[in-house]
């Protein structure tokens, strides 16, 4: 099903309300990527401007989360679509709440960022294993919001086959922090903030999945929700 | 709290999710169509039509325009008899009982399917007149048994309170809604198995037409029904199943849950969604 869909109705407004409700979608999904590119930069940088910035953006997140709920209430109950168009717009209701957190998400690591910039200034050379983390994680939700915007959903179980890679460091970084924490007490405050920010990334990868699910449902019209990552191939290649 | 205490007053949602799924079960077909083609003159209307109705289940035809879904639903009482060059082919079992074998006598059949038509018509005559006609050509004629059939017509189709005051007044003097559920009193005063809708609500003001919908939700207790509707939402809101017809051919159908969610057939989804055919 190619996003074509969207554009063929009877109805030259109705295509103009789903269109519009994507690209809103869209705009969200690169608002909130970008807030995580930022986030992670001020927090292995210490740049406290950026990460201000980012808190600043979680605000437009909300906004558009809202009024994209609105258009899609404002749908159901006018236009009481059916089939894909049903799907699509549940979807959506689902997929921004998911970005919405991703937001939320970036916006504590750049708190983190501050708090960890005042405590110290010279030590965000040390983070590098949260960037590769974070490389992770960017991908599954870049990769998420690309199936949404070609409704394709033949490589999605590529991007949720990522959520492992990404348990996988969060593990492994929880066992340096703990390393770090035994060697000097004194580490503890900046380690816990550290474990917050990999806690936050582990999330966004949940969040990812979660928004794949979704546009598995949208567009295959299967609840995949709850699988695990063998359960959920199988079923794709159903 | 110990963990014994908790697994005893554990919130039980087992019944919840039950209740969901409910309408997956199988049910009893009641109406059988075994490859129906139907022929009028030279013009096939129906292609190899093959379904099943569900006892004591609505299920609702759409479709567009000519594609054949009132035909099909004359042929559950044979009213396309009445139309000149109709050629019939083909198997329709009420019952396990094949409709068109020559032995069967129609009359008996409209009696055991009902029928209910777009436009309201009433006879000019009283109210009590128009719910006991049917009655009466079967000769009953006693005054008890008929006004008993009235009162539990009129409540079947939800007018007795409107109407008990003035079941002298002549039929024509009612609003359309009240003259449709009129008109259905007067099919469900014989008791049918089946009721055939066609397009009941479609001339009627939206309260009259969510009373005709509260009334076939009502009736399914009783009747298998049939209902062709040019109104998508309304297949939807009353219906357990929905065929989906097109160019004299049965495309797809389905419980009316599953078809509007996630229809199976491409032609289903672009004629439920608005798209161009």
């Amino acid at each position: 099903m190619d996003n074509s869909k969207i554009g063929q109705h009877i109805s030259g407004q109705f295509n103009k309300e789903l269109e519009d409700v994507r690209n809103k979608v869209l705009t969200m999904g690169g608002l909130v990527e970008q807030q995580i590119e930022l986030a992670v930069t001020a927090f292995t940088t210490g740049d406290v401007e950026m990460a201000e910035l980012v808190i600043k953006q979680d605000n437009q997140v909300d906004a558009l989360e809202m009024a994209i709920d609105q258009e899609c209430m404002q749908i159901l109950a006018l236009r009481q679509p059916a089939a894909f168009d049903l799907r699509l717009l549940i979807a959506v209701i689902k997929v921004i709440n998911e970005l919405e957190r991703v937001g939320d998400m970036a916006e504590r690591i750049a708190e983190m960022a501050i708090q960890l910039s005042n405590a110290d200034s010279n030590k965000h050379d040390q983070y590098y294993e949260l960037e590769h983390m974070a490389e992770l994680v960017q991908e599954m939700l870049h990769g998420a919001l690309d199936v949404f915007a070609r409704m394709n959903i033949e490589d999605v179980t590529a991007i949720t086959g990522l959520d492992e890679n990404v348990d996988r460091e969060y593990g492994s970084i929880i066992r340096q922090l703990i390393t770090k924490m035994m060697e000097d007490p004194r580490n503890i405050t900046r380690m816990l903030n550290v474990l917050w920010v990999a806690r936050s990334l582990e999330r966004i990868g949940d969040h990812a999945c979660n928004v794949c699910e979704h546009l598995i449902y949208m567009v295959k019209g299967e609840d995949v929700r709850h699988l695990t990552q063998e359960e959920l191939e199988r079923k794709m290649k159903e | 709290m110990t963990a014994q205490h908790a697994r005893t007053h554990s919130i039980d949602v087992s019944s919840i999710l039950r209740d969901q799924k409910k309408t997956d079960e199988p049910n009893e077909p009641c109406i059988k169509v075994e490859n129906l083609n139907l022929f009028y003159a030279q013009k096939q209307a129906l292609h190899d039509v093959s379904m099943e109705m569900h006892k004591k289940k609505v299920t609702a035809y759409i479709g567009p325009s000519g594609c054949g879904k009132s035909t099909l639903l004359r042929c559950i009482n044979r009213m396309n008899d009445l139309v000149d060059n109709v050629t019939i082919e083909g198997k329709i079992l009420l019952d396990n009982e094949n409709i068109y074998d020559k032995t069967v006598n129609v009359a008996a059949l409209r009696r055991r399917v009902g029928m209910v038509f777009q436009k309201p018509n009433p006879f000019p005559k009283s109210i009590f007149e128009n719910v006991t006609y049917g009655l009466r050509i079967q000769g009953i004629n006693d005054k008890r048994i008929l006004e008993e059939t009235v009162e539990s017509a009129l409540r079947g189709a939800a007018l007795w309170d409107e109407v008990k005051d003035r079941l002298n007044d002549n039929a024509l003097g009612l609003s359309g809604g009240q003259q449709q559920r009129l008109v259905i009193a007067r099919a469900i005063a014989i008791e049918p198995e089946v009721l055939l809708l066609d397009e009941p609500a479609s001339a009627l003001d939206p309260i009259s037409t969510l009373k005709i919908e509260e009334l076939i939700n009502e009736l399914k207790e009783k009747y298998t029904i049939v209902i062709v509707t040019h109104n998508m939402q309304q297949a939807a809101r009353v219906s357990d199943y929905t065929a989906f017809m097109f160019m004299g051919e049965l495309i797809e159908m389905g419980t009316t849950s599953e078809l509007f969610t996630n229809p199976r057939k491409q032609q289903t989804e672009d004629y439920i969604t608005g798209r161009y055919g």
